[in-house]
């Protein structure tokens, strides 16, 4: 089996991210060759054949021309698998270039399971396998496959294409000033959409506080504006790895989990006994989020 | 101006999952169903757009299912959505995203428009991949993840979510088609008065054999809950003996009260 890797690089560098393609392609037992838009001068650690567009000439974000760009290289090296990560780069290009393959798109892809892939559904509660047959084109799920060291020198094989530009990239906005810095912080406490209303965020503050950490919070609290999105943890917000995390009233979506699950302690507490937080909790407690976490508060300060 | 923005009925995500007798996908028995989420913000936005443009633009809604997305349909013209189409298909758990996407572009193709809205992702399949399929059928310009936008002269400006806080700006000249992203905006409510108003719309039904053309791609092999992964403790009962139970975990398991 043969697998082309499809790298990202974003602001001049390569994005780190682009190693856990090769931990893929590296478990599943393939062979593999890479894909990049980037800087020529900048390459992967990376012992294979690497198709190379000059990011300067193709730019990061053109997908109309990307998609060409991984069509030649699709046809020079007639992989089985075209893998991108599940990311904003791959879920907005891998849909076009499956349609001009004329191949299916298996996306998100979180594991193995009797000789295909298991997919999560459900926002993670559910599961689901596909086999597959013939050329497909997957994304993986961020943080599912460990990454790759980064080895080696790649033999580059340049690509270019013609401009094509249905869209004009005109620049990158950057992340709104942090109040906080959560990457650093040893203890977490983060609400989710479970506290119920924006006055009750005051109640798992009240326990970030008492233990000396601090307040995080979940896509769903910060998009209805309970609290700022510098307290977001998830992969649209901050990743942390604190050695205590206590996730309120917090179900676990995907995209929240990739963000905390490095954490050294993560206790969950979810009135849902079958919430996909519990799967990675040390330890789930089962109750209104509104009476345990004041109790606990009382309790620690005394 | 045409506008049409594509919604999908999901189950509430809060609820218990099961698979069903075929082993593909959910038993509905027990669920309760509502927009998917992601949808709703595309159509807020596409209302919006609708409203800007006043009488110069029309906004069509559509849905493929079962009878129950009629409701969703409803909601979406309560919302402001001037039509809506309903592609009657008991089954569309069974087709893939590249079928699905396939029957929307077939029914979009016949009627040429300008601008087409939908949600990032579903809730329940999480495929991300309807919205770009469809514009890679039609030839459309797409940008996906979008949480800004705005539409002048000719030209959508759409503000597409990056990783970790990025953001990333993005032109495109219509036809175009976008993909929208939670906290775009903030979607309204139905009001009384619009909701009976609603009730006059126009609602076209299409049999989905219309407009299926295309072989599953990907098939579903089988649908079941994750294994329990062992080692995670569940405590239950009553609170104060919890609070007491979790105080010495913590005491005991982390830096937590160790001062």
């Amino acid at each position: 089996m043969k697998a082309l890797l499809i790298g990202e690089s974003r602001e001049g560098k390569l994005l780190e991210s682009t190693y856990e393609l090769v931990g893929f392609a590296r478990q599943l037992g393939a062979d593999s060759a890479m894909f990049l838009v980037g800087d020529p001068g900048r390459l992967p650690g990376y012992a294979g054949k690497l198709y190379l567009a000059d990011v300067a000439q193709a730019g990061e974000y053109q997908p109309d021309l990307h998609k060409k760009l991984i069509l030649d290289a699709v046809e020079k090296e007639n992989p089985d698998l075209v893998v991108f990560l599940h990311s904003s780069y791959g879920w907005d290009l891998a849909p076009r270039v499956a349609v001009r393959l004329g191949v299916g798109q298996v996306s998100e892809v979180i594991g193995f399971k009797e000789g295909g892939f298991e997919l999560g559904a459900c926002n993670g509660k559910m599961r689901r396998a596909v086999k597959l047959q013939g050329r497909v084109v997957v994304t993986i799920q961020a943080g599912a496959f460990a990454a790759a060291p980064a080895e080696g020198s790649p033999q580059v094989e340049p690509l270019k294409e013609s401009a094509v530009s249905l869209v004009e990239f005109a620049g990158y906005q950057p992340p709104e000033p942090k109040d906080i810095d959560l990457a650093r912080a040893e203890i977490i406490v983060s609400a989710g959409r479970g506290v119920g209303k924006k006055e009750n965020v005051e109640v798992i503050a009240a326990l970030a506080k008492a233990l000396g950490g601090e307040l995080g919070a979940s896509r769903p609290v910060v998009d209805a504006g309970w609290v700022e999105h510098s307290h977001q943890v998830g992969t649209t917000g901050q990743t942390v790895s604190p050695k205590l995390y206590i996730a309120c009233g917090i179900s676990g979506a995907i995209q929240h989990l990739a963000g905390m699950k490095k954490s050294g302690f993560i206790l969950a507490i979810n009135k849902d006994r079958e919430a996909p937080i519990g799967e990675i909790a040390d330890v789930l407690v089962v109750a209104d989020v509104l009476q345990f976490v004041p109790a606990l508060t009382a309790k620690i300060a005394g | 101006m045409k506008l049409l923005v594509c919604v999908k009925q999901v189950p509430d995500l809060e609820s218990r999952f099961k698979p069903d007798p075929s082993g593909q996908w959910y038993s509905e028995t027990d669920l309760a169903f509502r927009i998917n989420e992601y949808d709703d913000y595309a159509v807020e936005q596409a209302v919006r757009l609708r409203e800007q443009l006043g009488d110069a633009a029309e906004l069509t809604v559509l849905s493929v299912g079962p009878d129950r997305v009629v409701e969703v349909l409803k909601k979406a013209l309560a919302m402001g959505c001037d039509r809506a189409v309903h592609v009657q298909d008991p089954a569309p758990h069974l087709k893939d995203p590249w079928q699905i996407a396939s029957i929307i572009a077939a029914y979009a193709r016949s009627q040429q428009y300008d601008l087409i809205f939908t949600g990032f992702q579903s809730q329940d399949r999480g495929s991300a991949q309807i919205g770009p399929t469809i514009a890679e059928l039609l030839g459309y310009a797409c940008t996906t993840t979008l949480v800004g936008f705005s539409f002048a002269d000719g030209v959508v400006t759409a503000t597409r979510e990056l990783e970790g806080g990025l953001k990333g700006v993005v032109k495109m000249k219509l036809p175009a088609l976008v993909t929208c992203q939670l906290g775009l905006n903030v979607p309204r409510y139905p009001t009384l008065p619009n909701i009976m108003k609603a009730k006059k719309k126009e609602l076209e039904t299409v049999p989905v054999a219309n407009l299926l053309q295309e072989e599953t791609r990907i098939a579903t092999e089988s649908f079941y809950a994750p294994e329990k992964k062992g080692g995670g403790m569940v405590l239950e009962g009553d609170v104060t003996e919890l609070v007491n139970r979790v105080y010495a975990i913590l005491k005991e398991k982390t830096p937590a009260l160790r001062q």
